[in-house]
């Protein structure tokens, strides 16, 4: 469990400076790389599928998935410098949080409201993440929040001179709302460090995007703040990752921020408590769930040789295991102690 | 010790933080060469340039947000929203973010900010510029909400908000930035945050106030003195967290509550300092607790008459001092 450590209170918000890894990203993540872009696609997967059986059991109350958006996930938490840069996310980032560092049990704490929930110790719901170890900042439920509050994190990494990269995530619903355009302004203004990652499934819950915007391309937006606007097939590892390693060191080459549009598709409902058989017919559904990115990412791996049929197996073999080790970590973990819920509210 | 303006005593708290702590940086609109609206900033855009006294957007959700984002990443901002009035768009990320960040990470994060802004009325502010917003903050666990009445105070309580590791919504009654003078201390110096101050020993009532109110009733006080009538004062500086104790052993005293803000009236700060009197001090009544506030009315008119209905003044709060100590 977390614990409150007022000594340590000044010292609070100073991440610690990590070494981070010297070395330029490769253009083409490396073939060990891509295994493991490939293990953290698919823990991602098994988990978030495993998720949706245990609300359906009754078993957690809430679930929102990143099904369907691990690609691009995965293609820009890899274009980061792990523990050292910021993510500043959203909730259907899991893969992107398993790559930073997050494991399942830590999430599975989350969606049980378990004692040791590293997000927030049972008091948010489910897939609210945060985890200081790996720079993860904590995001509440109101969309586009935590927008402004990336600015500020990228302000104050430029005040101090320093050289890491915050990353934001965001739903291109929410990109409606004020906070996204005044974060974006202020980053233009001030050229920050920051990369807004926008993951456009073209849903928000069942509003479709031609409802949302009268543009095609969310990066479009970037011009009217003086940033760079781009916009790549989130469904491809390769394309997220590429497009996210640029953004990424011209943002620590001090060349100011990128909004990336990912394009991805939401496989799922938007959350376990909707039904989006309401406003999405059952050929459509059809046609997004033919979109998988795992899939592709597979065959592209095996055609590089990068993945055997052993290899797939035996990662999904780990995944699975992993899955029930947390499972059982996780349901029989103890609940908080109610003094929990009392506080601290003020930092001493 | 010099005598200083309520607003002279904040510039100097600024100037001295942003010396003394290099974390330290203010953000808001006008802030910069411009020195601020009512000129809190004043020639520090000088002295401390561009980065550290930033112009912001016209934007008070994302003056906040920023500020929070910097907070967590080991800085110390200090964000100016202009007026109170304009405060609501921030709303959000003040209540839902700020304030419960700490709580909702688990204590991962803090937020060390500070947000400054002049409220209240008797400006000839109109609706718009004049507004108090007190109590819809105060209402809010993980926020300290601090009002200083006067420049030593004023100082004082600054340099302490911006220390604090947890985000203080410093309000600022904005007509007494002139009218409030005061010797000031030169050099360092905090107030506790989270303290009530006595500022006048009585006998007969307890008056609670803050703010400009409280500089209203220390000279309704003296002139119900010379009547006869002694009143003691209580400034509560910091609305949230309370200072209980401050406010009950005053009324344990003199068993009888007076209490004034210029806020609307109903749901208004006054009315917690009333429930707390009633259940932790039920033995010591002597009198019905009295309120003296603004009307329920949306916030002060423009017109000069209507404005006077409005606000709360020293002959009004003398008179509800006689009444209250003659009960
Ligand atoms: C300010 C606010 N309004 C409404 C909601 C309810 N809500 C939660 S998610 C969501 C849709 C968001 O869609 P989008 O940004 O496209 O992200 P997606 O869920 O599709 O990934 C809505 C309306 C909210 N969380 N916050």
């Amino acid at each position: 469990m977390l614990e409150f450590d007022t000594a340590d209170v000044r010292n609070r918000n100073s991440h610690a400076l990590e070494a981070p890894s010297p070395a330029a990203l490769p253009a083409t993540p490396s073939p060990e790389c891509l295994r493991e872009m490939y293990e953290v696609m698919v823990r991602s997967r098994r988990l978030d599928e495993r998720c949706w059986l245990l609300h359906r059991q009754g078993r957690i109350g809430f679930h929102i998935s990143g099904i369907g958006h691990e690609a691009a996930q995965v293609g820009v938490a890899f274009a980061m410098r792990r523990g050292y840069d910021f993510l500043h996310p959203y909730y259907r980032d899991l893969a992107m949080v398993i790559a930073l560092g997050m494991s399942m049990r830590d999430v599975l704490l989350g969606s049980f409201g378990k004692q040791g929930d590293p997000s927030s110790g049972g008091r948010q719901m489910p897939n609210h993440y945060c985890y200081k170890p790996a720079n993860i900042l904590s995001i509440s439920s109101p969309v586009s929040t935590q927008l402004p509050q990336a600015a500020g994190v990228a302000l104050a990494e430029k005040l101090k001179g320093g050289d890491r990269v915050t990353v934001t995530c965001i739903g291109e619903g929410a990109t409606s709302e004020g906070d996204f355009h005044e974060a974006l302004d202020w980053a233009g203004v001030h050229k920050l460090p920051l990369v807004v990652v926008v993951e456009n499934n073209e849903y928000a819950i069942s509003v479709p995007m031609r409802l949302q915007m009268a543009i095609e391309r969310v990066a479009d937006r970037a011009a009217a703040y003086g940033i760079r606007g781009v916009s790549v097939d989130g469904l491809d590892v390769f394309a997220s990752y590429a497009a996210a390693k640029e953004a990424i060191e011209r943002a620590r080459a001090g060349e100011g921020t990128t909004l990336l549009e990912v394009r991805v598709v939401r496989i799922t409902p938007h959350s376990s408590d909707d039904n989006d058989s309401t406003y999405r017919s059952p050929e459509e559904k059809a046609h997004v769930r033919a979109q998988d990115p795992l899939p592709r990412f597979q065959k592209q791996l095996l055609e590089m040789g990068v993945l055997t049929p052993a290899t797939i197996a035996e990662i999904e073999q780990c995944a699975q295991a992993e899955v029930n080790d947390a499972l059982h970590y996780a349901e029989s973990a103890p609940y908080p102690p109610v003094t929990w819920a009392m506080g601290p509210v003020f930092a001493e | 010790m010099a005598e200083k303006t309520l607003i002279e005593a904040i510039r100097e708290a600024l100037d001295e933080e942003m010396a003394r702590d290099e974390r330290v940086f203010i953000t808001g609109t006008d802030i910069g060469p411009r020195g601020g609206v009512f000129l809190a900033t004043q020639g520090l855009y000088a002295k401390y340039g561009p980065t550290r006294i930033i112009d912001s957007p016209l934007s008070e959700s994302s003056i906040v947000g920023v500020g929070i984002g910097a907070a967590m990443n080991g800085m110390r901002p200090v964000c100016e929203i202009q007026f109170a009035d304009f405060i609501h768009p921030a709303y959000n990320q003040i209540v839902n973010e700020a304030a419960r960040m700490f709580y909702r990470s688990g204590g991962q994060y803090c937020v060390p900010m500070v947000i400054r802004c002049p409220y209240g009325g008797g400006m000839g502010g109109g609706l718009y510029h004049s507004q108090s917003v007190e109590a819809t903050f105060a209402h809010v666990p993980g926020l300290k909400v601090v009002i200083p009445s006067n420049p030593h105070d004023a100082k004082g309580l600054l340099k302490s908000a911006i220390r604090d590791d947890n985000p203080v919504l410093f309000l600022e009654p904005k007509k007494g930035y002139r009218a409030i003078k005061g010797e000031v201390p030169a050099g360092d110096y905090t107030e506790p945050l989270g303290k009530a101050k006595v500022t006048r020993q009585g006998q007969d009532i307890t008056v609670y106030a803050y703010g400009m109110m409280h500089f209203y009733c220390q000279q309704a006080a003296e002139a119900v003195a010379r009547a006869g009538i002694s009143v003691e004062l209580v400034d509560l500086r910091t609305l949230n967290p309370l200072d209980k104790e401050t406010v009950l052993a005053s009324f344990k005293k003199t068993g009888k509550a007076l209490i004034v803000y210029e806020d609307n009236r109903f749901l208004g700060y006054g009315a917690e300092i009333a429930a707390l009197l009633c259940e932790e001090a039920f033995e010591h009544m002597d009198a019905p607790i009295m309120r003296l506030a603004g009307p329920d009315v949306p916030a002060v008119p423009y017109s000069r008459p209507l404005q006077d209905w409005f606000m709360p003044d020293v002959h009004r709060i003398a008179e509800a001092m006689r009444k209250l100590v003659a009960y």
